[in-house]
């Protein structure tokens, strides 16, 4: 038996922890849908993750039946509005198990939440000369706000290097932390390999040193969960719409008692506590750090996302994930010519690969033809791209709705890309 | 290819860009070239540097390029280096228009007529395939905006790919 009908027995046996897919899948309306005349297969959910009608219900509830701006009215909608946004805040907390609501912050997205990090924490604590250490599998969002910080302040970025396999190097990790190192900013999960970092591990290196640890959470945390009290990280980011959320809602975690000595990101509506044209009091965390009417509608529908995932159960989730990778990694590689890109012994639900000599836009073309979404790019992490030395790859990111029979769709597909590249 | 091909992939790749993509002509770096611009395509990180030498009366004596990119932008650049070599500065910008043109609209749609080499033109058809395939368009476009900086930017110039 090859490693591939044993992979898949496996899962069809119910050795597998997963779960009932097809039934899942009924909770996503996009997944019915064609393209092409062809059945949907989407496998880009690392860019951004389909709804389940949860969501979409709560989101529609919201504007039809309880719509209003919050924190503001002392009418009943307003008042209504205040406590289910106020209420989505705590399903946050209680997703990543974090200590108190307000150590959770809405943000526009995972990107604006390192930029407050770096706006005003950053400018607040760094002097120049004082060191960052970020990774060489970092997303430009956990790389360019701190370039933008090293110009205004001359600030220097050290990188952690990873290995070929695209494992990051923790013994090189260690030797970068010295007396300078004020900040370590390293993703959870790389968005472009799948690679899952130690970052309990790298916390704890870092606070030996007493040095503050931000995660980029963005593929972790939705593919891992998170547990921010037991990761014990300062900052934990990510974003809405790759859990299964809306867009343009992020969350920036801090421990309280970090937030409260950072000071406001922007100023605006909804952030005071008083203003005079002399003084201005600005309210506590986290509402400090929310200047101007919120995301309340998504907001709302997050809340919605995290109670659908966490009655799903993360765990089981992550094990069907698991199961589909394997899977795929099996079928995918006895296709002649491909090779993939991340090949850590911890990964997750991504699969980054070329094609021979087609560039992955091509392959995304065609593939794209078959009904079959993958993402054909640089995914944003151009240094990791010029590590391979190729300017950009094929991605297939697997989620909590995808199938075996898709990762087949996808083989098939591929096989054609094959047919015309030779 | 085999007949299992759908028919708007068969359009888009044809055997003349293939062969190009596989064995781009000019593909090199000319010592005595006098313009020159860098191309990028942000979306997919594809790049590509122009080198031309025009004559002092304004002929595009060389035409060369250097980069790496998909199958479409590579036989895109490797044709436009054959297809402007020895035409005026005017012939090349007036050809460009049209490819535009060509690429992103639909045939009734023409608005720029006038003094293009029709037969130029007719080998540019065959990457006239992207009209089908939108997310495609800068790709076959990232040559020719490069080559547009590089004549309009003199020494040294930048372009980004084109989001039409």
């Amino acid at each position: 038996m090859n490693e591939i009908t044993k992979v898949r027995q496996g899962f069809d046996s119910g050795t597998a922890t997963g779960y009932d897919v097809e039934e899942v899948r009924k909770d996503f309306p996009i997944l019915s849908r064609t393209i092409y005349d062809k059945p949907l297969v989407y496998l880009d959910s690392a860019a951004s993750a389909q709804k389940p009608r949860r969501v979409i219900d709560a989101m529609v509830s919201c504007m039809t039946e309880e719509y209003s701006n919050v924190h503001r009215g002392v009418h009943w909608l307003s008042a209504t509005a205040t406590t289910r946004f106020e209420a989505a805040r705590k399903t946050v907390q209680r997703f990543i198990n974090a200590r108190e609501d307000r150590e959770i912050v809405f943000t526009r997205s995972a990107t604006e939440a390192i930029n407050l990090v770096a706006s005003s924490w950053g400018r607040t604590n760094l002097r120049e000369g004082d060191e960052i250490v970020i990774s060489h599998m970092e997303h430009h969002a956990n790389i360019v706000p701190w370039q933008m910080l090293r110009t205004e302040r001359g600030i220097v970025l050290k990188i952690v290097p990873i290995d070929e396999a695209g494992t990051l190097m923790m013994d090189e990790y260690e030797k970068l932390l010295g007396p300078k190192t004020k900040l370590v900013a390293i993703s959870h999960m790389s968005n472009a390999l799948g690679t899952i970092n130690p970052v309990k591990d790298i916390v704890r290196i870092a606070h030996g040193k007493g040095i503050p640890v931000l995660i980029d959470g963005c593929q972790g945390v939705t593919h891992l969960g998170v547990d921010v009290q037991d990761l014990d990280a300062d900052f934990y980011v990510f974003s809405g719409h790759k859990l299964y959320g809306p867009t343009g809602i992020g969350v920036l975690y801090g421990k309280a008692e970090i937030l409260e000595g950072m000071p406001p990101y922007q100023g605006g509506g909804d952030m005071i506590a008083r203003v005079t044209f002399e003084e201005t009091t600005f309210k506590g965390i986290p509402h400090r750090f929310e200047a101007g009417t919120p995301a309340i509608v998504e907001v709302i529908g997050l809340g919605a996302a995290l109670e659908y995932l966490m009655d799903l159960g993360l765990d089981r989730i992550a094990a069907h994930e698991r199961d589909l990778l394997a899977y795929a990694t099996a079928q995918l590689s006895e296709i002649p010519g491909l090779r993939i890109y991340g090949t850590s012994p911890d990964k997750a639900s991504i699969l980054s690969f070329t094609l021979g000599d087609a560039h992955p836009h091509d392959i995304g073309t065609i593939v794209d033809r078959a009904g079959v979404a993958v993402r054909a790019g640089h995914h944003c992490a151009q240094p990791l791209m010029d590590f391979y030395n190729v300017p950009a790859t094929a991605r297939a990111s697997f989620a909590l709705y995808n199938t075996f029979d898709e990762v087949d769709a996808l083989a098939a597909s591929l096989r054609r890309v094959r047919e015309i590249f030779g | 290819m085999t007949g299992l091909m759908m028919d708007d992939l068969r359009d888009l790749y044809q055997e003349v860009i293939l062969d190009h993509g596989k064995n781009p002509r000019n593909f090199r770096h000319p010592e005595d070239s006098n313009r020159e611009a860098r191309g990028d395509n942000p979306m997919c990180g594809d790049k590509v540097t122009v080198y031309l030498k025009v004559s002092p009366d304004g002929i595009v004596e060389d035409a060369a390029f250097e980069g790496r990119g998909c199958a479409i932008s590579t036989a895109s650049a490797s044709m436009m280096t054959e297809l402007v070599a020895g035409r005026t500065e005017a012939e090349v910008k007036a050809l460009f228009e049209r490819f535009h043109e060509m690429c992103t609209k639909d045939d009734h749609e023409h608005v720029h007529g006038g003094d293009v080499d029709e037969e130029a033109l007719d080998r540019l058809q065959v990457l006239a395939g992207v009209r089908q395939f939108p997310m495609r368009v800068k790709c076959a476009t990232l040559a020719w905006h490069t080559l547009d900086a590089a004549l309009a930017g003199g020494a040294r110039a930048s372009a980004r790919a084109s989001t039409e």
